[in-house]
Formats: structure tokens, sequence, C-alpha cells
């Protein structure tokens, strides 16, 4: 079953008329090849401009698409599945909104670190809809540390509606879990790159997210608040959602123009979930392209770089 | 020569006493319903004598209860929003601004003030909930930094005081990346050997706590301060529940295991400077 999105309406008309000349050529033996193959051309184009032209609020819809691949399928795709999951954070348990393990890239052993949303209404619920407590964030450092410690570079996959606002996360420190990644993270003498692949929302994300380079997918979002949420707050109302998504500059285009993160990623014609092979080989290609650029700088320089970018983000007036 | 500009907080001049707190003007406490003086209330800085509820302040306050003669000198004074992404939800960003800066006499949410606690010298930021709910926008990120530089210059200790609603919205990315840039700052006096100091007061919440409120050397609090990262109403939403007496209280975040010490506002300076003075490597 393929979900559509309201704007993808075109799309879906198109891919049931080519369901149907299909099903018929069956029943009657008539070849309908031509007029499938132009169906078929159609579709393309039509997906083609429509995902050329997607407003900050179509983005945002795209980057939680059930059907886009989440951060465990990214892993098993970009390594061939040659990866190990560890677990736990060591301290009070394993936290199935974050996961994390080694994982070989081309022969290179990589830290693979992301929020995991789920599959399905069962898995969604087992992985607490990608968001994470603070032991999430502590079995991430964890992780990193460990990478640290046997010089193996860290990438990070950032898909989440935020940390999980719990009474028990409050109880465990979420604040201070999300602070110390912040922190530590800063000064990690391993190449960290961070990638946006659906939803990057505030603290949660920010909280896996201090990387030499910071990319996102292009039909990904990235921001202090939801589009939902700022409208709630700000115009006290549900309603503004898509003015909202437009004045947050949440979009790819608009945090790179901004200077707040450092490279887009193209995503296949329909958004990632409708080519996995084809994300999966361009942002396994993007993590060796940058990965080769920095490991070729010496770690404290690298370090000082993180720093000094991170410290360069603001705008202020000075009267 | 001292190693600032020495500069009266102001609440102490006759004039601005008058100005402030005129004679015959009556505080009563919200909590115990005690009725005092503002002049008693402001000479207990700003606690109930009665009950020991502390009522909200700002960084000209702060800076008067903990510089030594009240003086101190101000750092980077005239820095305002850039207003980045030229927002407007109800009210443009850049007229709420304005309006806020009329109000309060204040540019942003935070200032950065530089003197001596008990004879150490010590940079403090202080924020201001009175500006747009202490939110961190760019002004708070650049201003911190501002003030870590100052003390890696002076090789002397930094003290912020937070007191914040979280990010500032109509910065949205903008506000928080200050999370990452104030954290980033925290590594460069870590990497100096100089200390720290995180003081939370009421309320410290959302993307403050999640960065610079949570790291310091030593975090210590005002009692009974409303500290987290999702506010209460967020959370009992969430568990859709009724929240537990003292839930996310300084009490509550003392017990389990995130703050080092509550200290009453009547003993936050000699407290303060005290532990400054262990950290010193003078002692
Ligand atoms: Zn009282």
């Amino acid at each position: 079953m393929i979900t559509y999105l309201d704007f993808e309406a075109p799309i879906k008309e198109l891919n049931e008329q080519i369901q149907k000349l299909k099903e018929s050529e069956v029943k009657t033996g008539v070849d309908m090849s031509n007029a499938i193959k132009d169906l078929e051309a159609a579709l393309v184009e039509k997906t083609k401009e429509i995902y050329s032209n997607l407003d900050p609020w179509q983005r945002v819809q795209v980057s939680r698409h059930p059907d886009r691949p989440y951060t465990i399928q990214y892993i098993e795709g970009i390594t061939n599945n040659q990866w190990i999951e560890l677990h736990g954070d060591r301290t009070v348990k394993d936290d199935k909104a974050m996961v994390g393990g080694f994982g070989m890239l081309e022969g290179k052993s990589v830290m693979f670190i992301g929020q995991q949303k789920g599959i399905n209404t069962k898995m969604r619920q087992y992985r607490n809809f990608g968001m994470a407590n603070p032991e999430g964030y502590r079995k991430a450092l964890r992780l990193m540390k460990l990478a640290e410690k046997f010089n193996k570079p860290i990438v990070t996959f950032i898909d989440t509606p935020g940390a999980y606002p719990g009474l028990e996360a409050e109880e465990r420190g979420q604040g201070e879990a999300i602070a110390r990644n912040l922190f530590e993270m800063m000064k990690l003498r391993v190449p960290v790159i961070c990638i946006i692949i659906g939803e990057g929302a505030s603290g949660g994300a920010l909280g896996i997210g201090i990387g030499d380079k910071v990319l996102m997918l292009e039909n990904t979002w990235y921001s202090v608040i939801s589009p939902e949420s700022c409208s709630s707050i700000l115009w006290r109302s549900w309603d503004h959602k898509v003015t909202a998504s437009k004045a947050l500059k949440l979009t790819a285009d608009d945090m790179l123009q901004n200077k707040l993160i450092d490279g887009i990623i193209h995503e296949p014609v329909g958004g990632a979930h409708a080519n996995r092979p084809e994300i999966f080989e361009t942002v396994k290609h993007e993590i060796l392209k940058h990965l080769n650029e920095l490991e070729s700088m010496n770690p404290s320089d690298r370090v000082n770089k993180r720093i000094e970018k991170f410290c360069a983000m603001g705008v202020v007036v000075n009267n | 020569m001292s190693w600032f500009k020495r500069i009266k907080t102001g609440i102490t001049t006759k004039s601005m006493e008058k100005k402030e707190i005129p004679e015959g003007l009556w505080y009563q406490c919200p909590e115990c319903k005690s009725v005092m003086t503002s002049e008693q209330h402001a000479d207990n800085q700003w606690v109930c004598g009665n009950c020991g509820h502390h009522e909200k302040i700002g960084s000209r306050e702060y800076f008067f209860i903990l510089f030594d003669e009240h003086e101190y000198e101000e750092v980077a004074e005239n820095l305002t929003s850039g207003d980045p992404l030229s927002f407007t939800d109800t009210k443009a960003y850049k007229d709420r601004i304005k309006t806020t800066i009329a109000k309060t006499g204040l540019k942003d949410a935070i200032r950065v003030g530089k003197g001596e606690i008990e004879g150490q010298k010590a940079v403090i930021a202080c924020m201001d909930f009175g500006f747009i709910g202490g939110s961190m926008g760019s002004v708070v990120g650049e201003k911190f930094a501002i003030g870590v530089n100052e003390a890696i210059k002076h090789d002397c200790p930094f003290i912020c005081i937070s007191k914040s609603g979280g990010a500032r919205m109509m910065e949205a990315g903008f506000s928080l990346m200050q999370m990452a840039k104030t954290s980033a700052k925290l590594t460069q006096l870590a990497e100096k050997g100089l200390p720290y100091v995180s003081i939370l007061t009421n309320p410290t919440t959302g993307g403050v706590t999640a960065s610079f409120a949570m790291l310091g050397d030593i975090n210590i609090a005002e009692p009974k301060a409303l500290i987290g990262f999702a506010g209460p109403r967020v959370v009992k939403e969430t568990i859709g529940k009724d929240l537990p007496e003292g839930f996310q209280s300084s009490e509550f975040v003392l017990e389990h295991g995130f703050l080092d010490y509550i200290v009453s506002r009547n003993e936050i300076k000699s407290k303060l400077a005290m532990s400054l003075k262990m950290f010193s490597p003078n002692s």
C-alpha cells in the first residue's frame, strides 16, 4: 500500500491509471505497452514537477512520510548489512528511540548513531516515536566516546519530533543529558558528520547534532520548534502551521543560506522513499567524500574549526 | 586602578531609590500574603521576610546583590537582535523588540557585568525574564560568548544566572544554535581551567536548561525555582496525569542529582564567594 500526501494527488491518479492498464492487459491479452510507457513518462514528469516546487509545509510532510527510510535502514543500506548494533547507556537502560553501533563502510569502521522511528503502529510505540529519553542521549555519548577511543569517525542520523517530554525524562535530567552531549561533542577528536534524514526538532535533534559537517537531506526540516507547536504558541491556535512553517525558515535551503548547516543532500525524484537504493548510495557517497576531507586535518584543528563554526552562528546589531 | 570601570548599579543611589521604590509603597507576598514595605522587601533581597518566597528579579537586582559595593562594568551593553529571519507572527518581531526595549529599558534577555565578589574578580552574565520571557536568541548567545571571553582575558571565574522560558522562537534555527554556541564557549573556558558556576533561578526551562544552565562546574539554585527541560504543562499533557507535588522544583532537581546545592538569595553572595575561593589556585 503506497501512502500519498495530499499534494501528491496527481501522482496517485497516474499510478492508478497505469495499474488499471496493466490489469486489463493481463485480463484481455491486448498489448498496451505503448500507452503504459506514455503514462509512466508522464508520471516521472509530474513527480519531478511537483517535487521541484515543494513549499516548506509540503517538505515537512515529506519529512514525516511513513514510507521514508529511518536510521537503521540507512545504516543497513550503506553498510550492506555489515554492522553490529550496540545497546545501553550503562546506567539506566537501553533506549529504543536511539540506536547505534559500528558498521563497515567500504572497509572502514564507522560509528553510526541515530534516533529511530517505528515502521508500524506497534513499532512506533516500541521506538517511542523517535523521542529519546535522557538514557538515549547518554547511550549516544557512550558510543561516541567509544568511537573516539578507537579513533573511528562518527556519523549521526537525526530524525526526531523532539526529546521525550515525560515525567521520568525530567527526573533523569533530560536537559542535562542534551547539554552534556553538546559540550562533549564539541571536543570529540574524531571526525563527526551529522545528517538530518527526517525531522530535526529542537534540542532533541541538536543533542546528537554537533558535527564538523551538518548536512540535511533535501526534504527535511530543522528548527527550534515544529510548525504546529509554533503556531499554537505564537498564534494561539493550531491553524497557522503552514504560515509558521514558512516563517521558521526550516528547510534545507533556508538553513544553508543562513549558514546554520554545511550542505544539502539531494533526494531521488519523489523523495527518499521513492527510491531507497538511490538515496542510500547518495548518502554513502556524501559520507565518504566528507570523511576523506575531514580525515586529512589534524584533530586539534578539526576540533577548533568545529567550535569556531558554532561560535559564529547568530545575528546581532551593535548600536 | 581597578580591573573594571566602576559603575554603580543604580539601585543604591538616592535618586534611583526614590524613583524605583517610592516611600509608602507596599509589597504583598503572593505566597503567604504578608505585607511589607517595598523598601523592606528590597532590603531583604526581594525575599519575603515571613515565608522566604523569592520574588522574580532581574539583572539589575542580581548585580546589586552580588557585586562588591554594588559596582561593576557592563560589557557589550548595546547589542540588540538583528531579526535575521524578518520574522512576523501576530506582530513583527522587530516591533516586538522595539516595544520591549522601551517598556523594560533592557536591550535583550541577558546582561553581562564584570566586578568583584568579596574581592575576587568575576564576570557575571544574568538573564532578564522581563525581556520576552528570558528567551534565548542570538543576543543571549553572543553576550554569553563575550562574557566567557572576558573571563578568559582576565583569568577569572564566569557565572551565569539563568532565568528563561527557553528558545526565542522568532529566531528559529538561530535560536537553536545558541545552545550549541554557548556550550562551545564553555569548552574554551574549561580548557583554561577557569570555573563556571551556573545559578538556576525561577524559572529555568527549555533550551537554556538543555545547554549552559546544566553545564556548571557547580550548578546551584534558589529555593523553589521551577527547573526543567519540558514545561510542566507539556509534561502533564504527555503523561495525561496530574504532576506530583513539587515536580521540577529546585528541591526535586537536587534530589535527582542535577544540582550541587540550593541557597537562599539572602546567603547567595557569601556562599558563592566561598565556592569561588575553593576553586582559586591561591587557596
Ligand atoms: Zn511570603
